[in-house]
């Protein structure tokens, strides 16, 4: 079964509970009492994973780790290789002295 | 009766403690596809080489150049002087003909029984490689793929932006397809050669949507995953692009795959 399929499938199984608790083919005093809340409920789910996944998304890009030690090692290294390549032999294109 | 059972007991013991890489003579083959890569591909090559040479396992790099205008493959052609046809293996191709097609034909020549694919820009270091290579060994995997959202991963010289946007598409990846890995989009990987092999004839993506593939089609043929934390230091040499054309592609590429795997 392909992704699409079960979202397809899981929004459809969520879809048909929610119209049967609207249309009161299931009978719960809850949502009876507050049907405001029930027919907005589908706005209110996406809103919050909506939030929830922004909120998720900056954390990560907050602690995103920044390999400055890895760049400085790097650039260590291609001095090196420079200095160590030329002295096997290797003739480096004149851009790139 | 018991004697000869423990004296055997004893050779099998001291056997496995002088030679602790009883293991097969595992190879590795380093597939690296080039275009226009005249500056890096010295020093990735002496990184490389360095690095492979001190942790001791047998290896081989192979370079597919797809006809670089720079000169690339003169370069190639001298390293391959300087370090030896056996190192250093030249399978270049005519024109530029995508990733895919550069690994499918890099592995029909490669001679290990793994395959490491990475890119030629400095962005990966090699010194990751005796890492996978670990992993690979601890569990038996079949892929083992590097990640820069985990542990001690990283990314250098990417803004904000940079961050947001491949935050956010890793997230809505995540979200879409549950793939178990936190990498899909990295191209810093070890592969069993057959496994490479498998999963490049069914993958059809272009681009580094083709790594996405590579890896959620690794998912779906149940290969396992390992992944090592790597740092990713953004091209020291040359540009490196995140427009609106690649964030297209990266929909595209994931509506493909949540419409069929």
């Amino acid at each position: 079964m392909t992704k699409l399929l079960e979202w397809l499938g899981g929004a459809g199984a969520l879809g048909a509970i929610w119209l049967a608790l609207l249309t009161n083919k299931i009978e719960n005093p809850f949502f009876r009492d507050h049907y405001t809340f029930l027919l907005l409920s589908p706005i209110i789910v996406v809103g919050l994973f909506g939030l929830a996944s922004l909120l998720l998304v900056l954390y990560r890009v907050y602690t995103f780790n920044d390999c400055n030690d890895a760049a400085a090692e790097l650039q260590k290294e291609i001095v090196e290789a420079k200095q160590d390549l030329k002295s096997l032999g290797f003739k480096f294109k004149d851009s790139f002295k | 009766m018991t004697a000869t059972l423990s004296f055997r007991l004893y050779l099998l013991l001291l056997l496995s403690l002088t030679c602790p890489t009883m293991a097969p003579n595992n190879k590795y083959s380093i597939l690296l596809p080039t275009y226009n890569e005249v500056e890096n591909l010295p020093i990735i090559i002496w990184l490389l080489v360095k690095h492979m040479n001190s942790s001791g396992h047998p290896y081989e790099i192979i370079i597919i150049d797809d006809g670089s205008p720079d000169g690339t493959l003169e370069a190639a052609e001298q390293l391959q002087r300087i370090y030896g046809k056996e190192k250093i293996v030249l399978r270049p191709r005519e024109k530029k003909l995508g990733l895919g097609t550069a690994y499918i034909h890099g592995v029909k020549h490669a001679t290990g029984n793994f395959v490491i694919i990475m890119d030629a820009d400095l962005s990966h270091h090699p010194k990751f490689i005796k890492e996978m290579i670990e992993k690979q060994k601890s569990n038996d995997y079949d892929v083992v793929t590097g990640t820069r959202y985990v542990g001690t991963g990283g990314v250098y010289g990417w803004d904000f932006r940079r961050k947001l946007i491949s935050r956010g598409a890793n997230l809505l990846t995540q979200i879409l397809l549950r793939p178990a890995v936190s990498d899909l989009t990295g191209s810093f990987r070890l592969y069993k050669k057959d496994v490479l092999e498998s999963l490049t004839n069914s993958c059809i993506s272009k681009g580094y949507v083709f790594q996405m593939e590579m890896i959620i089609r690794a998912r779906q043929k149940n290969y396992t995953i390992g992944e090592v934390p790597i740092s990713f230091v953004d091209r020291v040499y040359g540009e490196s692009k995140l427009g609106g054309s690649e964030i297209v592609q990266f929909v595209r590429g994931l509506v493909y795959l949540f419409a069929t795997t």
